[in-house]
């Protein structure tokens, strides 16, 4: 079933403009506005990087695309998210499918304490799917996308915990994957990772691009240059300026944009 | 400078006193307990824990006592464990910052604090006469069952808070409902925290003696419980029944039957412990 | 179909915790509805103002005094020795005592409250009272001293555990206030640290105190069943709990007056801890709030 769903997205989305938009959002939290009217579209199979000063609101327009600001108190939005035309806050929406469709990698990774196969597998266990040859062909494809295989694949009932940093982190990429989203959003997926775990995402995401949509939260602005086909520039809940990024780093139109990159400020 | 000498003899003079009264209270339990294991220990042998009571000190047992003591231990985890930690599943997970939480935590520190045989009335008016089970299995453990109740909520709760937000986070994140995250995430992390806290309240609850005098459980019962709605005694009744009689033997059954109860009492708690610790490493 | 699976659940789990406030309910209501039966035969005047307590006598009085002085009179025994000792420890674990004493010694000390009261019974009245009786001969086998001192011993971690975390969440940045100006560790314990955790170790108290008040066992086993309005520690008395436990031995027809006895100590006892219990939940908040 998944298997089906997976082609009319790809078809319905090769004739879909944009995958993911937002429009006129503002967001609140009790008195406090977090975001200031954004609006926004993002094409599908691309990376879009959002960058910007810490606490200017990256990471709560994130959440907005799988709804995970629902659960902070005193949260309020105005406007509208779609993804693939349709309005996600809709009371029809059913929330949990909508997070099947729209993966998420934390900043700190966060793999359950269970095995590898587990982490992988549970995505798929809370659907109901219980055969077994069906997990573990599932299980591998994901490990194998994010080149984890052939490091784990004789120790799958090791307990995640006991991994590295850096392999933890592509054992979340994997258990998001595993569930087959059409958009992953990731937030400062290698901040709390080293430079040889941040190249190896890095790369992954580069291959991800393929199949996936991907929106990323990053601190570290080359990063965001390296890996990213637009960025935009997030500046006390307001966004600044969404361009190509290759336009934004060479070329910015406000010197607002310009000022940050060249570290004036941030 | 004399000044200065005063303050620091007052302060070692108050180091020394610091010490003795850390080591007092361990000191008397040492003392007490030295003195009861004197008293017992020979008494200890396979006839006096197979024996029912007896009127001469020398043919009376424990059989009874155990036997109800181990039905009553069971029966009061079948009634507090699934609905404690229901409870506290519902107060931490499903809870909002509302007026109806607010209350029931109140109400639970409350119930906390209340004394044992306040529960042993309760019991003996709703389990007793209202419900008719009479003196039985049946009524002193669900009257245990209440009293022992916000001991495995609050322990409960606190074995729950312990798992990290992060490991909810990411399975909401993955669409799992909050039912599937509790049950498939938080209860499995949880686990070692909460049977700490099961193993303490029973450990408890093994003990307690008021609250069953006043339901109703009897001080000579010549016969093991075979039905939950059988009469019983436990073992702290039987020891108290011992200590109130006049002939001397009874002195040392007496001692013996606590030697029993404290081998019980500290091996729960030591088995608690143990977890505690198990689990404690698991989550880091 | 999962949505109605969720809202079952919920509910279900919603009605575990509601069993508490439905405990809460039955004690007050079975408390009450027996007292007010008893209180219809028996004037509220004479309850609180009669100096006797003789349910059980053919010459009846029902004067709840008899029975509180017998639990106040213990109460204070132990208090009064568990105060001093217990805070003591707090302030040498907490400010004199290397971590590694303190981190062996803390679940020790706890030990001492998870020895069921029975057992305590017989030390007081086989240990602890023949050695006093040797001290004072006039002390008779029963008497509120012994039983006191043994509640006080139990009651120790109560004191000593709750007053030392209270001492230990005072800042630090006070200690160094108070050492940077040359004071002695004693110094600054009573003069700084004990004033500013003062409401946490109050607290401590406050349920030392509630569980003395409705400690069974040890009483009932060593204090005596002769309910006497005296502060005399040497003889015989008789608390509201051993007075419940008394009348639940014997062969006391239910409904009958003499039956309902047993409720109306039962709520003197439930109104006393309920307030003492209220007081200190009060002043927890207050102690929670002025450190975060």
């Amino acid at each position: 079933m998944a298997k089906e769903k997976k082609e009319s997205v790809i078809e319905s989305s090769l004739k879909r403009k944009y995958k993911l938009q937002a429009k006129d959002v503002n967001v609140f939290y009790d008195d406090f506005q977090a975001i200031k009217g954004i609006s926004m579209d993002i094409k599908p199979n691309s990376v879009t990087a959002f960058i910007g000063p810490s606490g200017c609101g990256k990471s709560t327009f994130l959440r907005l695309f799988n709804r995970m600001n629902d659960y902070v108190d005193g949260f309020r939005m105005e406007g509208k998210i779609f993804i693939d035309d349709q309005n996600i806050n809709k009371k029809k929406v059913s929330v949990e499918q909508l997070r099947k469709q729209v993966g998420m990698v934390f900043q700190k990774p966060n793999p359950f304490p269970k095995s590898i196969f587990e982490n992988v597998a549970y995505g798929l266990k809370i659907q109901g799917i219980k055969d077994k040859t069906f997990l573990q062909e599932r299980v591998e494809s994901s490990l194998k996308q994010v080149a984890l295989w052939d490091e784990v694949k004789d120790n799958l009932n090791k307990s995640a915990i006991a991994l590295s940093g850096g392999q933890q982190q592509r054992l979340c990429i994997a258990r998001t994957l595993a569930v087959e989203p059409s958009v992953i959003l990731m937030d400062e997926p290698t901040s709390a990772l080293d430079p040889l775990s941040t190249a190896k995402i890095e790369e992954l995401i580069h291959e991800l691009k393929n199949k996936y949509t991907i929106v990323i939260v990053t601190h570290n602005m080359q990063q965001a240059g390296r890996i990213s086909d637009y960025t935009a520039f997030f500046y006390l809940g307001e966004i600044i300026e969404f361009d190509k990024t290759n336009k934004i780093f060479t070329n910015p139109e406000k010197k607002q944009t310009e000022n940050y990159i060249t570290g004036r400020f941030g | 400078m004399n000044n200065i000498r005063k303050n620091r003899l007052k302060d070692q003079a108050f180091k020394v006193w610091g010490i003795a009264c850390t080591l007092l209270g361990l000191v008397l339990l040492l003392i007490f307990l030295g003195n009861i294991f004197t008293d017992g220990i020979q008494r200890i042998n396979w006839s006096f824990l197979m024996n029912l009571p007896s009127r001469s000190p020398e043919k009376a047992g424990i059989y009874t006592a155990l036997m109800g003591s181990l039905w009553v231990l069971s029966l009061t985890t079948i009634f507090a464990l699934p609905v404690g930690i229901a409870a506290a599943i519902y107060l931490e997970e499903y809870g909002k910052k509302n007026k109806l939480s607010s209350i029931l935590e109140v109400n639970i520190s409350n119930l906390a604090g209340v004394p044992s045989i306040i529960y042993g009335l309760l019991g003996l008016e709703v389990f007793v006469r209202l419900m008719e089970m009479g003196a039985s299995v049946m009524a002193g453990s669900l009257t245990l069952g209440l009293l022992i109740l916000p001991i495995v909520i609050v322990s409960t709760r606190e074995a729950i808070k312990a798992v990290p937000k992060s490991i909810r986070d990411a399975s909401y994140a993955m669409g799992a409902s909050k039912w599937q995250t509790v049950y498939f995430q938080v209860l499995p992390a949880s686990f070692g925290g909460i049977l700490t806290g099961v193993i303490l309240a029973l450990s408890r609850a093994v003990g307690e003696t008021a609250p069953l005098i006043v339901v109703g459980a009897l001080a000579y019962v010549p016969f093991a419980p075979l039905s939950p709605m059988d009469q019983f005694s436990v073992l702290p009744i039987q020891i108290f029944n011992w200590i109130t009689r006049p002939q001397p033997g009874f002195v040392e059954n007496a001692a013996a039957a606590i030697i029993i109860l404290l081998l019980v009492t500290f091996v729960m708690n030591g088995i608690a412990v143990y977890f505690r610790n198990k689990w404690q490493k698991k989550l880091k | 179909m999962r949505k109605i699976k969720e809202f079952v659940i919920e509910k279900l789990l919603l009605s575990s915790a509601l069993i508490t406030i439905a405990i809460t309910i039955g004690i007050i209501l079975v408390l009450s509805i027996e007292a007010f039966y008893f209180f219809s035969e028996v004037s509220i005047l004479d309850f609180l103002t009669d100096t006797e307590w003789t349910p059980l006598f053919t010459n009846k009085h029902f004067g709840i005094m008899a029975l509180l002085s017998g639990t106040l009179l213990t109460t204070f025994i132990a208090i009064a020795f568990a105060v001093p000792v217990g805070l003591s420890i707090s302030i040498y674990l907490s400010e004199y005592a290397p971590k590694s004493f303190r981190k062996t010694i803390k679940p020790l000390l706890e030990l001492l409250a998870a020895v069921p009261t029975v057992v305590y019974g017989f030390f007081a009245l086989m240990v602890v009272t023949p050695f006093l009786q040797g001290i004072f001969p006039e002390l008779s086998g029963f008497n509120a001293l012994s039983a006191g001192l043994v509640m006080g011993v139990m009651i120790i971690p109560y004191i000593s555990s709750l007053s030392e975390d209270a001492l230990h969440a005072v800042p630090y940045s006070l200690r160094e206030a108070s050492y940077g100006m040359g004071s002695t560790r004693l110094q600054n314990s009573f003069r700084v640290i004990v004033p500013a955790a003062s409401s946490g170790i109050i607290v401590s108290i406050i349920l030392a105190i509630s569980r003395a008040i409705g400690e069974t066992m040890i009483v009932a086993i060593a204090a005596g069943q002769q309910p006497r309005l005296t502060f005399d520690p040497t003889v015989p008395v008789e608390t509201i709990t051993s007075y419940i436990v008394q009348v639940s031995l014997g062969d006391v027809q239910h409904g009958s007056l003499e039956y309902r006895t047993i409720f109306a100590a039962g709520i003197t006892l439930f109104v006393f801890t309920f307030l003492l219990n209220t007081l200190s939940h009060k002043m927890r908040k207050k102690f929670r709030e002025k450190y975060e």
